[in-house]
């Protein structure tokens, strides 16, 4: 695995509050589980950025190295690692992931 | 390209890795998605994360390749919840 893909994930992760690594797109994901976390983050209305892996072989490998999780999707909020597809899920139903986004919703982006 | 994989099997390498679980899989698709509860004494006070990681690393390389997808909910206790799944 190439230092520079880890680099260039590392920046993307570091660089942006929400982070979603995933199979397709969230207006068309290409994966039920990427599907099921697009479908959570948009119950809260939060801007995210999206990476599709499916686009870079360098990356779906280099994501799994990075995070040393062998799965997509991949969610990060703040730089952290916060996990795939059933811990998003546990963390919705539980409202831990409510008291991780709440305070980017307060962030009022201008039209 | 991949061979498939029986749910004893994913049960019997979670136990070699984590000797102490309770672990339940089921077959939910064609012969490679699973859905799998672990329930171990030895995730208390770890993070979800620490916990997947650690079924994930005693499952090894085989989730590369004989598991295309695995849905995993581990605990430290046996909830209501999970005592439900383990009928």
């Amino acid at each position: 695995m190439s230092d520079t893909i880890l680099k260039q994930i590392d920046d993307v992760v570091k660089g942006n509050a929400i982070v979603l690594f995933m199979k397709g797109t969230p207006q068309m994901p290409q994966c039920g589980f990427s599907q099921q976390v697009t479908a959570i983050l948009a119950s809260y209305g939060v801007p995210y950025t999206a990476i599709n892996v499916l686009l870079d072989p360098s990356v779906r490998q280099g994501i799994k190295d990075y995070a040393d999780w062998p799965t997509i999707p991949q969610l990060y909020i703040h730089g952290e690692f916060i996990g795939g597809c059933d811990i998003v899920n546990e963390m919705h139903a539980s409202g831990e992931l409510k008291e991780l986004i709440a305070p980017l919703q307060t962030n009022v982006h201008p039209a | 390209m991949t061979t498939a994989i029986h749910p004893d099997t994913i049960k019997s390498l979670i136990l070699k890795g984590i000797p102490d679980a309770a672990v339940t899989v089921h077959c939910y698709s064609g012969d490679d998605h699973f859905e799998v509860v672990v329930i171990s004494a030895a995730f208390t006070g770890k993070t979800r994360v620490a916990q997947h990681k650690m079924v994930y690393a005693a499952l090894g390389d085989n989730m590369r390749a004989a598991i295309h997808a695995l849905a995993l909910k581990t605990s430290a206790l046996r909830t209501s919840a999970t005592q439900e799944i383990r009928t």
